[in-house]
């Protein structure tokens, strides 16, 4: 049927809603994953280096998760500057006079803080994952070790700090934003699921924000 | 008050949209030396008209018709919020009152790009009328009235679909989302239709239609701003968003592995 096909290639506000939202999901599921699996460094080298060699002796878990990761990544940006265009697109400028009553900080800076984001993802997996030029080439054989060198330089820990506390605000608006396109949410739900995201989100952003805290202030060393 | 007593009146300053369609618009400042405080908006537009016409000058244009906030005609963004500051009111509804002495009102039409002026503060609302000829009917048998009673609903449907019914499809939750997104108009239709028995042999065709017409005529996309909620004259909530959404959800799922019907003869 060419109504389908065309369909297809072209997906509905709705459709593309729901991508933004199931990728969403899975990304955030990712960070509170990921923020767990950092705070082993305050139980000491041992710990997050056993949970390390853990990881890398489980290789088909770790690409498996590094694909999907992959994937919901690009959907996610594919959806989000679609969205974005699409939807300046369609306010043509809006009134001369803009007046805001309900529209959180977070909801209306969803754009730039993902933009942010996008570039903190691939400083962090230069600096970590693939131990680039930020570390001057070092490689560690200790994640404790490379985590420590690493946010000693006051920059790269601010840029850390200042990137979590915007994914504290992305998250804010998206984890309960989420359950509305999905169709799981109402009013009486509606308070309660952003009470929930904001403390998500929160949990999220203070969990990573007290590594490099810990490191500046010789806590961890 | 006293039969007697003079009413207190506003000075005010306004600034206009003036625009012919598809040429540039301009504001235009007016002064209106004594607006009484229990005129309407629109009233007040009417009193700027006559002294536009006096001075022999072009009238403005803007759309209006039952002036008691149930048709959805009046549709004016003032002071950028549609219908202006008071909630749950449309513009006809919207007393002078809630003004000051001496403030400047800024006065513009709906702005999205699926709503195009057609002149000064009168815009084309035609995309909510191609959303509803997509799906803002049910079927049923032409001739005599059938027995009322015969199709039993459920008071908290009953109740839910007439909330949903409220929206007048004046065009405030286009006008004030950020993203000119029409979502708050079609869920409320969706909503309303799609949960009454009357309304369920179309139910899948409904929000599969609506949804397509809706991105055709060039609304955006939601983004869960909550403005629309906020400055619904209706005061229709984000349910029926979350409602057409999982219409939506349900109705591609229920399409996608809908049974295929007998081989015909001669192949597809």
């Amino acid at each position: 049927m060419s109504d389908s096909t065309c369909q297809a290639c072209r997906p509905s506000s709705i459709g593309k809603k729901v991508v933004m939202a199931i990728t969403g999901l899975v990304l955030a599921g990712f960070v509170l994953g990921h923020m767990s699996g950092n705070l082993l460094m305050f139980k000491g080298p041992a710990a997050i280096d056993a949970y390390a060699a853990w990881l890398h002796a489980n290789p088909a878990l770790v690409w498996t998760a590094r694909l999907v990761l992959l994937v919901s990544t690009a959907a996610h940006i594919w959806a989000g500057v679609t969205l974005t265009l699409e939807n300046r697109a369609a306010r043509d400028g809006g009134p001369s006079v803009e007046a805001t009553r309900r529209a959180s900080l977070g909801s209306r800076t969803m754009p730039y803080t993902g933009l942010v984001l996008l570039a903190f993802i691939v400083f962090h997996l230069l600096h970590y994952t693939f131990q680039a030029a930020a570390l001057g080439g070092r490689k560690f054989d200790s994640v404790y070790a490379m985590v420590v060198a690493g946010f000693t330089s006051v920059p790269v820990s601010a840029f850390y700090i200042v990137s979590m506390l915007l994914l504290c605000l992305h998250l804010g608006h998206g984890f309960s934003s989420l359950f509305q396109t999905l169709g799981l949410r109402n009013e009486r739900w509606r308070n309660r699921l952003d009470r929930l995201a904001l403390a998500y989100a929160w949990i999220v952003a203070l969990g990573f924000v007290s590594i490099p805290l810990a490191v500046l202030t010789g806590c961890l060393k | 008050m006293a039969a007697d007593t003079p009413e207190r009146t506003l000075r005010l300053k306004l600034r206009v949209w003036r625009q012919r369609a598809g040429r540039p618009g301009a504001f235009e400042e007016h002064e209106l030396p004594a607006v009484p405080v229990s005129a309407s908006f629109l009233e007040m537009m009417d009193m700027l008209n006559e002294q536009l016409v006096r001075q022999g000058r072009e009238a403005f244009a803007f759309d209006h018709d039952c002036r008691e906030g149930i048709c959805g005609m009046c549709s004016m963004t003032i002071n950028g919020m549609p219908h202006g500051p008071i909630p749950g009111v449309t513009t006809c509804q919207l007393h002078m009152r809630n003004f000051r002495d001496g403030e400047t009102i800024t006065v513009e039409p709906w702005r999205a790009r699926a709503f195009p002026v057609l002149k000064d503060l009168v815009v084309d609302r035609s995309g909510f009328d191609r959303v509803i000829q997509a799906g803002g009917f049910i079927t049923v048998r032409t001739g005599s009235a059938p027995e009322a009673n015969n199709t039993p609903v459920p008071k908290a449907v009953s109740d839910e679909a007439m909330d949903a019914a409220e929206c007048i499809g004046c065009g405030a939750c286009v006008a004030s989302c950020k993203n000119g997104s029409a979502m708050l108009f079609v869920g409320a239709k969706v909503t309303h239709l799609s949960i009454l028995p009357q309304g369920q042999p179309e139910r899948e065709r409904r929000a599969l239609a609506m949804v397509k017409a809706m991105d055709e005529a060039g609304f955006g996309n939601c983004t869960n701003y909550g403005e629309c909620q906020a400055h619904c004259p209706k005061s229709i909530t984000l349910d029926v968003i979350a409602r057409l959404n999982r219409e939506y959800v349900r109705a591609r799922v229920k399409e996608f592995f809908s049974t295929t019907g007998k081989p015909r003869k001669g192949g597809d």
